[in-house]
């Protein structure tokens, strides 16, 4: 069709579509993959150890041996640590008490303060859990030396999927599913509108074309292209985060097939309803990527949520899509587990094409006689 | 039949009417223009003949079908020019005529006898962008891309705005040999020395038709004695006839200034009282009115 091949020569003769279509998603990857993170590793602490004995080096020692900490600073007293944290590169300091190895025979237990740097609440919720971990891990083996023979409840906690709590487990379903509905939402719009813009469309329109061959010659290119992607991103997951998919591939991909064709009649929806490129470019961010990032459970639990951003993020297909992929690629789910998200998400993208051929116009502009 | 029969064509936008009650017909193979200033209606007028928008009001046959209700078997007859060249700007001039020949299920080579004479002028530059053609070559192969799917009639709105007079008058020669393959064609144009091109011409104004005749008829139908006034100091003279009770609205027109005299006044006063405000050597002589001085008049009465 002369339509698709016309499409795809513009978009191999501007460079701005092709670093938007392959650009864009390597470096969300990137970004999201290395520089935002939600796991911890290397963050300096400091110790300020008032005991010096046997117990309080211990201790140093593991959180010295642990991947998540590098402590890079020992402490004299108190006073430093509010100049420590100032600095800002000290995340905590752990402050052992005095006699400690002492107190702990004595009275059988001791406290070890953890102060964190709290001006940025992430961290130091990460900072304090993983060192509460290594405490309950050593005091355990303590127990167990101490008094043995006492009945005592360990917990042995094994994180299912993902051992490491690694967050771009989390992160690249995350991406592929923002990167997909941006990319095909973003790229059909702006490629209609344009038509508009440099009144192209008028002929089209006087064309004998259908209304339907307009749309499916427009979108088509930009169908494949995303398709494209999709493989781009996966093979970038396994190679450069030794992420592999664990379920089935084919239904993977027909599943994001299913959610392609939703963002690009999420595009050509908006393209009915502008005239302009930037105003296309503004409400596919503003429309898509906001809700898109914040309320589809991409980096903030829908759980966590008032009750009624559970409620909105129920129409946001990116929420759906979101819960189709993690469990396909991540726990390695057959359809069995999916259809119904899948289902959801195929009503939705129905209504919108529905939606958007009705919308579309065979003349300029609709008037009531 | 007519190719075109409209009946009172009303277009409203708002409280904005940009095409009040207009009437008219164009018979086949005639060469039709519209003249007038921008903003008179003319583009709202062209897309509504190119079935692209439903008027408010009234009705439009072409070739006796209705361009509401008939618009599907009308496109593939219509062959239309939007005002902004529509052209692929990063397509090249080949990949432009190719991809509209195929939209209209046809190809170059069927109708290249019709494009020819037009075509072979932008030929050489085939493998380059649209967006890198000057505008007369634009304007060719915006052309050309109308024509290709052999259309029976021509809607071209305001085809030489923005090209230079060259490629105007080319333009033109080239619309005479179309209307000799007996297409139809109706043009628009701010330019009122192009309206002696046409068979017949429609003078609109804010969306009102002021008359519709041939272009002969339209100059003959002034009604007053014209004077044309010249010296070299033009500012001047525009002011000092302005200031003549004798003289009726002094309009620049060229290197001269077109004016008529109130009451049949001698024009030989005229350059009596030009010489004593110290313009000596003016010339007034009476002159052909064009379709200008039309205009102004049937505007002036229209208020």
């Amino acid at each position: 069709m002369a339509f698709v091949r016309k499409e795809f020569l513009h978009i191999f003769r501007d460079v701005r579509t092709l670093v938007i279509l392959f650009g864009i998603p390597a470096a969300q990857l990137l970004i999201f993959g290395y520089a935002v993170r939600t796991d911890l590793k290397n963050a300096s602490i400091a110790v300020l150890d008032n005991a010096r004995d046997n117990v309080s080096n211990e201790l140093i020692n593991k959180l010295e041996a642990s991947d998540f900490f590098t402590i890079s600073n020992r402490l004299d007293s108190f006073d430093e640590i509010d100049a420590t944290f100032k600095k800002g590169k000290i995340k905590a300091v752990v402050v052992f008490p005095a006699e400690m190895s002492a107190t702990l025979t004595r009275e059988g237990h001791a406290t070890v303060s953890i102060i964190a740097d709290a001006s940025e609440p992430n961290t130091a919720s990460l900072v304090t859990g993983y060192t509460s971990g290594i405490m309950n891990d050593y005091s355990a083996t303590l127990t167990k030396q101490i008094t043995s023979g006492l009945p005592v409840i360990i917990p042995d906690v094994r994180m299912y999927f993902n051992p490491n709590l690694e967050s771009h487990f989390m992160f690249i379903p995350g991406i592929i599913t923002l990167v997909l509905i941006l990319l095909s939402a973003l790229l059909t719009s702006v490629s209609i509108v344009r038509e508009k813009e440099f009144g192209t469309m008028e002929v089209l329109l006087v064309s004998p074309l259908k209304p339907w061959q307009i749309i499916v010659g427009k979108v088509a290119p930009y169908f494949f292209l995303s398709l494209f992607n999709v493989i781009i991103i996966l093979l970038m997951a396994w190679f450069v985060f030794k992420l592999p998919v664990r379920g089935s591939i084919a239904l993977l991909i027909a599943e994001c097939m299913l959610y392609i064709l939703m963002g690009l009649s999420f595009g050509i929806l908006i393209s009915t309803i502008v005239d302009k490129m930037e105003n296309a470019i503004i409400i596919t961010f503003m429309g898509l990527l906001l809700p898109g990032l914040l309320l589809s459970g991409f980096i903030f639990p829908i759980e966590n949520m008032p009750k009624i951003y559970d409620y909105v993020s129920m129409i946001m297909p990116p929420r759906w899509f979101i819960e189709i992929i993690r469990p396909i690629m991540i726990k390695g789910a057959g359809f069995e587990y999916v259809w119904k998200e899948t289902l959801i998400l195929a009503g939705m993208t129905l209504f919108l094409i529905v939606l958007s051929a009705r919308k579309f116009k065979v003349r300029l502009e609709e008037n009531a006689r | 039949m007519n190719a075109i029969e409209a009946y009172n064509i009303t277009q409203r936008y708002g409280r904005v009417t940009a095409v009040d009650d207009v009437s008219f017909s164009v018979g086949e193979g005639e060469l039709f223009g519209f003249i007038g200033p921008d903003g008179a209606g003319k583009t709202t007028l062209f897309r509504i003949a190119a079935t692209l928008i439903i008027p408010s009001g009234g009705r439009i046959t072409l070739f006796g079908l209705n361009v509401v209700s008939n618009f599907r078997e009308l496109r593939s007859q219509i062959g239309y020019m939007p005002g902004r060249f529509s052209l692929y700007h990063d397509l090249t001039v080949e990949e432009n005529l190719n991809f509209y020949a195929t939209i209209f299920g046809t190809t170059i080579k069927e109708n290249y006898h019709l494009i020819e004479p037009i075509y072979k002028q932008i030929e050489p530059f085939k493998k380059r962008q649209a967006g890198r053609l000057s505008g007369g070559m634009k304007q060719k192969l915006a052309l050309s891309c109308a024509l290709i799917h052999k259309p029976r009639i021509l809607i071209l709105d305001e085809p030489t705005t923005g090209v230079d007079a060259v490629s105007r008058t080319e333009f033109w020669e080239i619309l005479a040999g179309l209307k000799n393959e007996g297409i139809t064609i109706i043009v628009s144009t701010p330019y009122m020395d192009e309206a002696l091109r046409c068979d017949r011409i429609a003078l609109i104004q804010e969306g009102k038709l002021l008359g519709i005749d041939t272009p002969a008829r339209i100059r003959n139908s002034y009604s007053r004695k014209l004077y044309a006034v010249s010296h070299p100091d033009r500012y001047r003279l525009l002011l000092a006839l302005r200031s003549l009770p004798q003289v009726v609205s002094p309009e620049p027109f060229g290197d001269s200034v077109h004016v008529v005299l109130r009451d049949d006044a001698d024009p030989a006063e005229v350059k009596r009282a030009l010489e004593g405000a110290g313009l000596s050597g003016a010339i007034i002589a009476e002159t052909v009115p064009g379709i200008e001085d039309v205009f102004l008049e049937l505007m002036q009465k229209e208020v």
